[in-house]
């Protein structure tokens, strides 16, 4: 059932104020008056009404200043100014401060029946609205990063505590982990979420490229830009920027890259003129940007502008309980999408896919299950449908060392670090599984 | 509060037993006995010489705090143009959940609107609205329903397109409301 609507009615008038409650009370709105405009103001601090009636001509404050503090107190709020000598000039200065309409009284019986039609319409539809984007902003949650490990769960709880600042996030993690999956759920989640998340691939751009990329050009700048361009700085003005590959920047765009992160102003490349936008900064790197700094290939006051939250995306060999999780979710995926019955992977092919170190990380994981159902049978998933087979049996480049520190550190991520599940699993007694973790450095993820 | 009767009040010239033709129907609409008596007021008083029109409210006030004390409801019926300060016209008006309202069958002919004159239609018009300001003083409040004679009518075809009978709906809340009241 649809909510009463609520009037406020201010007029000096007491007729005009008992004719109008009295009107509108048959109508069925919950119906209120105030006599003068601070008595209305008043009452507009402590109560909300969804539509205010108010004549222009009133002694004190007059119906023209009302509306300005109301639409200061609330910039939605629905006024309809009334007047016994309408002129255009009132008429104008009504609607320019924010009026719903302007009447002229007295108004025909329609009239004020479809005027207060039409405002409980315009009513209804910012409360739709409203009800639309929370349903929006529901569905764009961090559904897509799929991962009930420990690890993950760390990173849902920084993306929902930094989604709702401004601060920026240096996203890290190995390649194919997911790390613009993880920028995509904090724009999602913060109050940007309504403007645009402008990406830029850092790594796959020229720095003259890059760098008309991300100011923009205005035309003439030089050969082939024929056209003014907007940048991407320009383009994610209210919303957010995700940069890419930030380790991959050339010191000269990173002196650049730094001034406009520290003054949100830039000049088009070709151009003069200053230019403003207000966005916030997502960046990602597979690479170790602090030995970067350390070693003079990263600017140091750069690394700590970016910086300010750093979100590690562990890689998929140190949470080995999510694949069955993510093949679910793929095949799931790759099934609807290819208009297949969603089909089951056979228990040995599952039990390879574990065992397996996954180099390429989600991303390739992605792709073993895509092809798996596009050259499979069609009824389930088979260990042969899998190209890791073939890998496993390339020889192994690795030192033995190497290969024991990997394996033991994937049974102890299966067993949730239980020593003596693991320690049975790896068929060593437990002080020795104790020691080869101090010897090879393992430490358990947080 | 004991609800007994309604009363319907005629102020100025009714054409011969239109009132008697209206009495039966809001009998059989409100379920109480309803007396019909002339009332004398001198109009004059609430003529507003600018709008060439009487004034509503004050006539509402008028019959509100004069002629509703020995009675439940009362209904002050005119033959003149009603207004309300905010409005150009009115049919008709009356407290909600109140004792009095008012009714003009001025405006309710055919004639004023340059059609011929039809008494029976007339007469119907008269019998909705009277049905209708007294349900606003049993506290009913304009209904959605297309047919239901508590939808509100701005224009003279509004009130032809709809029934002389209450809907369900507002049947229900009328005993609710005349159970409350007595």
């Amino acid at each position: 059932m649809a909510r009463k609507i609520s009037i406020l009615i201010v007029d000096d008038e007491e007729s005009v104020r008992d004719s109008l409650y009295n009107w509108f009370i048959e109508d069925g709105y919950h119906v209120e008056c105030a006599e003068n405009a601070k008595k209305a103001l008043t009452i507009l601090q402590s109560d909300s009404y969804d539509i205010i009636l108010a004549d222009i001509k009133m002694p004190g404050m007059d119906g023209l200043e009302m509306l300005k503090r109301i639409k200061s107190l609330k910039s939605d709020a629905i006024v309809i100014i009334m007047t016994a000598f309408a002129t255009v000039d009132t008429a104008v200065q009504a609607l320019k401060d924010g009026a719903f309409d302007y009447v002229t009284k007295p108004f025909d019986p329609d009239d004020l029946s479809h005027l207060i039609r039409n405002a409980s319409k315009q009513i209804s539809l910012i409360e739709e609205n409203e009800i639309l984007k929370d349903k929006v902003s529901s569905l764009e949650n961090v559904e897509d990063i799929i991962g009930h490990s420990e690890a993950m769960q760390e990173v849902f709880r920084q993306i929902e505590s930094v989604a709702q600042s401004t601060a920026s996030v240096i996203i890290t993690g190995e390649s194919g982990t997911g790390k613009e999956l993880v920028a995509k759920a904090i724009h999602s989640n913060s109050p940007r979420k309504f403007f645009p998340m402008v990406s830029v691939h850092c790594g796959a751009l020229t720095e003259s490229l890059l760098e008309s990329e991300l100011f923009g050009h205005e035309k003439g700048a030089f050969t082939g830009a024929i056209y003014n361009r907007k940048g991407r700085f320009e383009m994610a003005d209210s919303g957010t920027i995700f940069l890419d590959e930030i380790a991959t920047i050339s010191p000269k765009m990173q002196v650049e890259l730094l001034r406009v992160l520290e003054t949100k102003c830039f000049v088009r490349v070709g151009g003069n003129k200053e230019i403003s936008s207000d966005f916030r900064v997502l960046c990602a790197t597979n690479r170790d940007l602090k030995s970067m700094v350390e070693k003079g290939l990263f600017r140091e006051d750069l690394y700590y502008r970016l910086n300010v939250v750093n979100i590690h995306v562990p890689p998929l060999r140190n949470r080995v309980e999510d694949i069955p999780l993510l093949i679910e979710y793929f095949i799931k995926k790759y099934c609807l999408s290819m208009n297949r019955p969603v089909m089951p992977i056979e228990p040995a092919a599952q039990q390879r896919m574990e065992q397996y170190s996954f180099p390429g990380n989600i991303r390739e994981l992605e792709n073993m299950i895509e092809r798996a159902i596009v050259v499979g049978n069609g009824k389930k998933i088979q260990l042969r449908d899998l190209p890791l087979i073939k890998e496993k049996s390339n020889p192994s480049f690795e030192s033995l060392d190497d290969l024991g520190k990997k394996h033991i550190l994937q049974i102890l991520n299966k067993y949730s670090w239980n020593i003596t599940v693991s320690a049975k699993a790896l068929k060593l007694d437990r002080v020795t599984l104790y020691n080869k973790i101090k010897k090879y450095g393992l430490t358990q993820p947080k | 509060m004991n609800l007994e009767n309604v009363t319907l009040i005629s102020f100025g010239y009714f054409e011969k037993g239109l009132l008697d033709k209206v009495v039966k129907d809001v009998e059989h609409e409100f379920l109480l006995p309803v007396k019909t008596r002339e009332g004398h007021l001198d109009l004059s008083h609430f003529f507003d010489p600018s709008r060439r029109q009487y004034d509503g409210y004050r006539l509402l006030k008028e019959i509100d705090l004069y002629f509703s004390n020995d009675t439940d409801k009362t209904l002050g019926l005119f033959n003149v143009d009603l207004f309300i300060p905010i409005l150009t016209y009115i049919f008709g008006q009356a407290y909600l959940n109140g004792r009095a309202g008012i009714a003009s069958i001025y405006r309710l002919r055919n004639e004023r609107y340059g059609i011929f004159k039809d008494e029976k239609l007339l007469v119907n018009r008269f019998r909705k609205e009277v049905i209708h300001e007294l349900g606003h003083t049993f506290g009913l409040i304009h209904c959605y329903n297309p047919t239901c004679v508590m939808r509100s009518s701005t224009y003279v075809e509004d009130i032809d397109q709809k029934d002389q009978h209450l809907c369900l709906k507002c049947r229900e809340q009328l005993s609710i409301q005349t159970t409350i009241q007595t």
